[in-house]
């Protein structure tokens, strides 16, 4: 039954790539209509069994990093393209099989959507789970921020071995009370926890300093434009350099460490593996393009478009921003959230500013009311990219914040047009 | 000449970008030369005693619950603003609480301060998606709802306007939204102002007026605020 579901789902794969297709989620989907109990099937075949990563911001890096560590020890099976529904986990899972049907991996680590997460759940009761935060996203799909914590409950109740919870984030720390699992934290130190607000503490509430001990905790952060970040592992002070920029994914490290050391790794090791994470993609991904720096990073929900216009004070100046904005399902419908972003440090850069997507006048509305002006409103990604690359000079840079769905279209011409750095 | 606009429970009633609602009518006021105070009004906190424009967003459920004793004992003051003629723009949580009651799913009601001659019924289906409504007054607005209570007029109340593709009020009769005087009820977040900048223009007129201010207001340029409307008006729901 395995090989079956296998060859279907590779062939699939095959037969989109021909095309020109990604295909991290249609093979995913074929195999889980024709074959449903295949994922439980292989996923029964891995020895340390799978780890689930949710919240709503940082998923894909945190996943990242998670499986960058395990990798150190473990042959680790990931979804790293930020397809995170059961399709692309079943994707992910059909490309490593070999075509015997067989999976050499030890562990699984999966980065899975909120709602698609009590899905996969449902089918894979997972051995680990990191839950980072719930913030305000998609609420055209959830409803409430209230809801999504609830989802996360069941992801925490299903979970058998260890559930790793961010101390600070009081909704998700709440969790520990809906599973048997054993729990564990990870936080930041008090004296920082004013950087990481929760999504009550962005609009007014009091800044709430988690009491509960964590396994790994964040001591510093980056200072100028080192990308140096001081973590306690366990019981041991490390310092690491990370690559995935800006304060948020220091604070994911910290995750990702206490997640590690429910393997019993050792402090070293997983400091050693944190060094070795790269960015994921779209998250702070650099390219050359004609002597130009691009920088691709995601944006998808106000929480997150905060924390990476803070990566807009690094050491090279930005002479272009190019805000893309796409409603499509994915993206979420509703672009109301790009009022709760204050865009206002905008107008002291002295960038050109572009907006672009289907929202691209939306998005240059909300830029005005900040009184920040834009020079270009271009619904279409490719041409505002094109356009803003070349209006700068070679070695100044050029920063792209977009929704999931532009950021497919933008990596494939940074490719075409430019080298990853 | 400054005028007062009150913000209420931005912390509680601020979920889907209602905040924007203020800075729109903040920067169109400053824009022409007029001075905006806005004052935020928490649990607790007195109203200031001259408002012009009350604006307040919409909320979770449970937020809906923490401040709606607050809002309750506000009520008389409410509607001696109302009679009084202040601009009130009340979306989806907060227009619910403006009506006479909101009866949750389970039959429990819970009471509003009737300002507005409207009652909301909980329910289980949420009303969720892009959304235009042509109004008598200031064409076309364009936002977005997402709502699970049903609203349905009394006599003292006139819809805002009517819509053709989303669910409004309650999903059965076209009408959107509620108005009496100068009190004005919605569900359209978006914020509803960014994209319909002749509302905006006619609230600002409302409390102009209401002063006995000239309400010649000098034209801004609203020239991508309009291609906003249009694309979003032609987006799926």
């Amino acid at each position: 039954m395995n090989v079956l579901a296998v060859w279907l789902g590779k062939l699939t794969l095959i037969a989109l790539r021909l095309i020109g297709r990604r295909g991290n989620a249609l093979p995913g989907l074929v195999v889980e209509k024709v074959f449903p109990g295949y994922l439980p099937r292989a996923m029964a075949t891995l020895p340390e069994g799978v780890v689930v990563v949710s919240g709503t911001n940082g998923k894909t890096t945190t996943t990242k990093m998670v499986a960058t560590v395990l990798g150190e020890r473990l042959r680790v099976l990931t979804n790293d393209t930020g397809s995170n529904f059961v399709r692309g986990a079943i994707t992910a899972t059909i490309e490593h099989a070999d075509w015997r049907g067989r999976l050499p991996y030890d562990v699984a680590v999966f980065e899975l959507d909120e709602a698609w997460a009590v899905r996969f759940v449902a089918i894979v009761a997972p051995r680990r789970a990191l839950l980072l935060n719930v913030m305000r996203d998609q609420l055209d799909r959830f409803g409430e921020i209230d809801t999504t914590a609830a989802l996360l409950g069941k992801v925490a109740a299903a979970t058998t071995g260890d559930v790793v919870l961010n101390r600070d984030d009081q909704r998700i720390a709440a969790l520990a009370a809906k599973t048997k699992a054993t729990v564990s934290y990870y936080g930041v130190l008090p004296a920082l926890r004013p950087l990481f607000p929760t999504d009550e503490e962005l609009y007014g509430g009091p800044i709430a300093v988690g009491s509960v001990p964590a396994r790994a905790e964040l001591l510093a952060l980056p200072v100028g434009t080192s990308p140096t970040i001081e973590l306690r592992i366990g019981g041991t002070a490390h310092r690491v350099d990370l690559r995935a920029e800006g304060a948020h994914n220091a604070q994911n490290a910290a995750g990702a460490a206490a997640l590690a050391l429910t393997f019993g790794f050792d402090s070293e090791t997983v400091a050693a593996g944190l060094g070795h994470v790269s960015p994921a993609f779209g998250r702070g991904q650099r390219f050359v393009v004609d002597g130009r720096i691009v920088v691709l990073q995601l944006v998808k929900n106000p929480g997150g478009f905060r924390q990476t216009l803070r990566t807009l004070d690094g050491a090279v100046p930005v002479a272009a921003i190019v805000v893309v904005i796409n409603d499509d399902y994915a993206d979420g419908r509703d672009v109301s959230w790009l009022w709760d972003v204050d865009f206002t440090a905008l107008a002291a850069v002295p960038a050109r500013v572009y907006t672009a997507g289907t929202r691209a006048a939306d998005m240059a509305v909300r830029l005005r009311y900040d009184e920040v002006s834009t020079d270009e409103v271009e619904p279409d990604p490719e041409k505002a990219l094109r356009s803003a690359v070349a209006a700068v000079a070679p070695g100044e840079q050029v920063v792209i914040f977009s929704t999931y769905t532009a950021m497919w279209a933008l990596h494939a011409t940074l490719l075409r047009l430019g080298v990853p750095q | 000449m400054t005028l007062t606009l009150v913000h209420l429970y931005p912390r509680e009633m601020n979920i889907y970008g209602d905040t924007g609602n203020v800075l729109v009518l903040r920067r169109r006021l400053g824009w022409r030369g007029i001075d905006a105070q806005v004052v935020p009004v928490a649990v607790g906190d007195a109203l200031p005693h001259d408002v012009d424009i009350l604006l307040g967003g919409g909320g979770q459920d449970a937020a809906q619950g923490d401040i709606g004793a607050d809002f309750a004992s506000r009520g008389a003051q409410l509607r001696a603003m109302a009679d009084d003629g202040v601009v009130m723009l009340a979306i989806c949580g907060t227009y619910q609480m403006l009506g006479h009651e909101f009866v949750t799913q389970e039959g429990r009601s819970i009471p509003g301060v009737g300002v507005l001659d409207v009652v909301t019924r909980g329910q289980s289906e949420r009303l969720i998606g892009n959304n235009f409504v042509d109004t008598p007054a200031a064409g076309r607005l364009v936002g977005y709802e997402n709502h699970s209570g049903l609203t349905e007029l009394g006599s003292g109340a006139t819809p805002l306007g009517t819509t053709q593709t989303g669910r409004g009020n309650n999903g059965r009769d076209r009408t959107e939204g509620a108005v009496r005087g100068n009190v004005i009820g919605t569900y359209l977040h978006g914020p509803v102002l960014a994209k319909s900048p002749r509302f905006a223009d006619d609230l600002i007129r409302r409390a102009l007026a209401r002063r006995g201010e000239s309400t010649d207001l000098e034209p801004l340029d609203d020239t991508l605020a309009e291609r906003a409307a249009v694309v979003a008006a032609g987006r799926p729901r």
